[in-house]
């Protein structure tokens, strides 16, 4: 049971690097990063953007992920306007040496879930102190 | 009630807001971006028949969403629920929060309570609401006389 009330946060945009083709304003999902001793977890926020919409990419130890949002229906005059609607991006360093061909990807609900399994050698293993 | 009586002064303020915000707008073209300091934050626009609002609410289930509407006013209640991890985990970045929500959005104009519709799709709640007849706009043929 939370008990912690929400309190609302801006998107943040991102600095635009490379034009983009799609014109609007890209911003950086919220994320959660953990790691459990076999695999590391990337929870995104990513409102808008359907399971076709996301794209993964790891390349030299630099994960992408990417959300194109399904566009807000047209022909609506928008009267109040809180938050901005845009694609999501954002880049990550990944330090631990991850099993590319095992990576698992979910989107539910606006949430994108990435499970990263490290690699063999990545995988700490407990150091038995013996006694001399 | 009287037309005389129908002063509220919260709609009152609500208006002024809107209109500071179209003003800056049209002075400096940026997207006016209207600060209620409540979650969730909403998008309200329309067309000739319906008012729409949208609210990002990911990972939020629509079990846990109670919406209400009363008047003018459209009450959006619910919780965020982030599932913790077991002991084992070690977290390198939370920035993803959980908590309730409770937030009264007033409507622009008025709208009909029987024809309301709540959909969740990717995380993105819409309300649909229907303009009752009187509000909705009417072409008035021009007669020759």
């Amino acid at each position: 049971m939370a008990t912690k009330e929400l309190k609302p946060k801006a998107k943040e945009a991102i600095p635009v690097k490379v034009e983009r083709v799609r014109p609007g304003r890209v911003f950086l999902p919220a994320v959660d990063i953990y790691e459990t001793p076999q695999s590391l977890v990337l929870v995104a926020d990513m409102p808008g953007v359907s399971g076709e919409g996301v794209t993964l990419d790891l390349k030299e130890n630099v994960l992408t992920i990417s959300g194109r949002i399904t566009p807000p229906p047209e022909g609506e005059t928008l009267l109040v306007q809180e938050y901005e609607v845009g694609d999501f991006h954002r880049e990550f360093q990944v330090g631990e040496l991850i099993d590319q061909d095992k990576i698992e990807a979910t989107m539910k609900d606006g949430v994108l879930t990435l499970i990263l399994p490290k690699a063999e050698k990545a995988i700490p293993r407990r150091i038995e102190v013996k006694a001399a | 009630m009287s037309p005389l009586f129908d002063f509220d002064p919260f709609r009152e303020m609500e208006q002024l807001q809107r209109r500071m915000d179209r003003l800056f707008q049209t002075l400096w073209g940026e997207p006016p971006l209207w600060r209620a300091g409540v979650y969730p934050l909403v998008n309200i626009s329309e067309t000739k028949d319906h008012v729409f609002v949208r609210a990002e609410l990911p990972g939020v289930k629509p079990e846990n969403l109670e919406i209400t509407l009363k008047n003018q006013n459209l009450v959006i209640r619910g919780e965020r629920q982030i599932t913790s991890e077991g002991e084992e985990v070690n977290y390198h970045r939370r920035e993803r929060e959980s908590g309730y929500f409770r937030r009264v959005v007033r409507l622009p104009v008025p709208v009909d309570s029987n024809q309301v519709e709540a959909t969740m799709k990717d995380g993105i709640l819409t309300v649909t609401l229907a303009k009752p007849e009187e509000v909705k706009p009417r072409q008035i043929q021009v007669k020759s006389a």
